[in-house]
């Protein structure tokens, strides 16, 4: 690297017009990747790219850092959200490309580090598969739709839709995120405003918010007549969401500036007026923010609950291809909680733009 | 001290504030924040207090407003032969608009919190918006309009409340000089056509006597009342009123008091 980055580029001393600075930045860009490609090259070629990979890994983000800084400055203005986004998705693709090539040529072992194309060769399969042992299915097979209902009407939909694991999962999610949250802000927001309620319950909350939920689930199942049952995974993870939007609406609440109080009041606003003009809405930003480390931790939550305890569900899948040997499906199971997570971000903020429209 | 009723025909007080107090405990014993102050507004007066910061001025409209507990003295706001208005309502300094509402609906709050229907709100809202030049922002939300704008939706979110008495708490001090000047002048033209009774907390001489029919003077703390001049400028006032010799002479003996509180409020401080 040093030989090649160290020849210093010629740099007059008069100032330089914007065309000339731009024919500099595109000999440096020139330069820059002529030195990732000698560093790694040399280094692979003298035997010691394995040894010092992480130096060589390191060094050659720094280079791509620097040529991508360079064309930044030479992108129009126009054409900047497209240049973002191109840096934004393409330096992931160029990883998972990396990904790939090492696999296939050996440098990572390819058991435990599958390349990307054949994980998603693994997710297809696992898409289209009926496992009839467990009568399962990934997404539960919506092209067999028609077929079934024509058969059986909403109870052939019914039978498909119960074998998916990733409806599973999300039902789990999202009904122990609402029941979770509901609870969870209305006793924020009662601990925000009541001193008394604040000091009674606080160090409490505090010491559960930190309890590891699944270490909770034994006892939890304890509870229900049927352990192995929907009710203790959905309790577990409304649990999480309710400690959490409890803290976070209460935070939100005692946040809300002292003059917009006085406002309310002074405008005669009674109690009930107060909560919806003025304390819902001023703890909404801090209550959506909390809402979203929440579905996080409901996320978090199922997936182990799920490794732990289940018969379905995509934290299943991924931990008993985990234990038959076969980290492709693995890592297409990871894939999916990862969509997952995705999809479900994308839904609140939605939500939160329809709840809170003067955030633009 | 000349405290009571300003010249011309006496009017009936429409605030009447006596021997008022305020003390906070704190560990190391009480503070006084306002020591044993009287105060009568007559019916359509504009009244200024100044003072140097800290002296109370700011708690005491507060406690005017209903806002803070007296520690002790009381305080009367009239009500007049309308029991359905309300008694006071607040310009704050810092807008205190909610984020959360459009600029109509902020100015309708009041109205809302006391049961008037949607149409008849929404109706003294626009007539209030099209008065200060805010007719085309009314869908607009704070964050989308400038600080001037958001001072004129909180003070006539105020006057489409239409109170008794409009207390205003220092209502242009975070504004800019110029943007101040064009508020100024606007309060004073809709104060000639409304004539409310007004209690205007203000760090700006000139803003108290361009303003005031009567400009308090305080003390540091605790905040006393040390003076009161009587503003005899001919209505309606415009902002040429500033540049009068009559102006200056108010200011000038105004100022001849303030500044050595201001030195020992500032000496306090320390």
């Amino acid at each position: 690297m040093t030989e090649v980055a160290a020849k210093p580029v010629p740099v007059s001393t008069e100032p330089v017009p914007r065309s000339a600075s731009q024919a500099a930045d595109r000999r440096a860009i020139l330069i820059l990747a002529a030195a990732i490609v000698a560093l790694n090259a040399v280094l692979a070629f003298v035997g010691l790219w394995i040894p010092f990979a992480w130096l060589a890994i390191l060094a050659s983000f720094v280079l791509v850092v620097m040529i991508c800084e360079r064309l930044g400055r030479m992108v129009p203005l126009r054409r900047r959200t497209a240049y973002e986004r191109a840096l934004a998705f393409g330096f992931p693709a160029l990883v998972l490309l990396l990904w790939q090539f090492s696999a296939q040529m050996g440098l990572i072992n390819p058991t435990w580090f599958p390349p990307p194309t054949r994980i998603l060769a693994g997710l297809w399969d696992m898409t289209v598969r009926y496992d009839k042992f467990s009568q399962t299915s990934l997404i539960g097979r919506p092209w067999l739709i028609p077929e079934y209902f024509g058969r059986d009407g909403l109870a052939g939909v019914w039978t498909l839709l119960s074998e998916s694991h990733v409806l599973a999962t999300i039902s789990r999610v999202m009904i122990g995120f609402v029941l979770g949250s509901i609870p969870g802000i209305l006793l924020g927001v009662v601990m925000g405003v009541n001193q008394t309620v604040r000091l009674m319950l606080d160090t409490t909350l505090s010491a559960i918010y930190v309890l590891p939920k699944i270490a909770i689930f034994p006892i939890v199942m304890l509870i229900f007549a049927d352990p192995f049952g929907e009710g203790p995974k959905i309790l577990v993870v409304a649990l999480a969401v309710f400690i959490l939007m409890t803290i976070n609406t209460m935070a939100g609440v005692r946040g809300i500036d002292r003059v917009y109080l006085m406002a309310g009041r002074n405008y005669g606003a009674n109690g009930w007026q107060m909560m919806r003009h003025v304390i819902v809405p001023g703890a909404m930003p801090v209550i959506f923010a909390g809402l979203r480390i929440a579905l996080g931790t409901a996320m978090i939550v199922i997936i182990s609950v799920e490794f732990l305890r289940a018969k379905q569900g995509v934290g299943f899948i991924t931990f008993y291809y985990w234990e038959v040997l076969n980290p492709e499906k693995m890592y297409a199971g990871l894939l999916v909680v990862m969509m997952l997570g995705v999809v479900l971000t994308y839904l609140l903020q939605w939500l939160q733009r329809r709840m809170m429209p003067w955030q633009r | 001290m000349n405290s009571m009723a300003p010249s011309g025909a006496p009017r009936a007080p429409k605030i009447v504030a006596r021997n008022v107090t305020k003390t906070y405990p704190t560990l190391a014993g009480s503070i006084t924040a306002l020591d044993d102050f009287s105060l009568d507004v007559a019916e359509g007066e504009f009244v200024c207090i100044v003072g140097p910061s800290g002296c109370g001025k700011s708690t005491f409209l507060r406690m005017l407003a209903g806002l803070e507990e007296i520690s002790s003295g009381t305080i009367e706001i009239r009500p007049g032969s309308d029991p359905g208005k309300p008694l006071n309502s607040v310009v704050f300094q810092e807008y205190a608009i909610f984020p959360w509402k459009s600029v109509i609906e902020n100015v309708a709050f009041g109205l809302r919190m006391r049961g008037i229907g949607h149409r008849e709100r929404h109706e003294t809202a626009r007539y209030w918006l099209d008065r200060v030049g805010l007719g085309k922002f009314a869908d607009y939300y704070p964050h989308q309009i400038s600080g001037g704008m958001k001072q004129r939706v909180s003070i006539i979110r105020a006057l489409a409340n239409d109170p008794e008495v409009l207390l205003m708490d220092e209502p242009l001090g975070a504004l800019d000089a110029q943007t101040r000047v064009v508020l100024q002048e606007e309060l004073l033209r809709i104060w000639e056509e409304t004539r409310k009774t007004v209690v205007y907390i203000t760090h700006s001489l000139d803003e108290a006597v361009l303003l005031g029919d009567r400009v308090i003077l305080m003390s540091a703390q605790p905040g006393r009342r040390l003076a009161t001049f009587e503003i005899d400028l001919p209505r309606p006032r415009s902002i040429d009123a500033m540049n009068t010799p009559r102006f200056a002479e108010y200011r000038a003996g105004i100022w001849d008091q303030l500044s050595s509180e201001v030195i020992r409020a500032m000496e306090l401080q320390q």
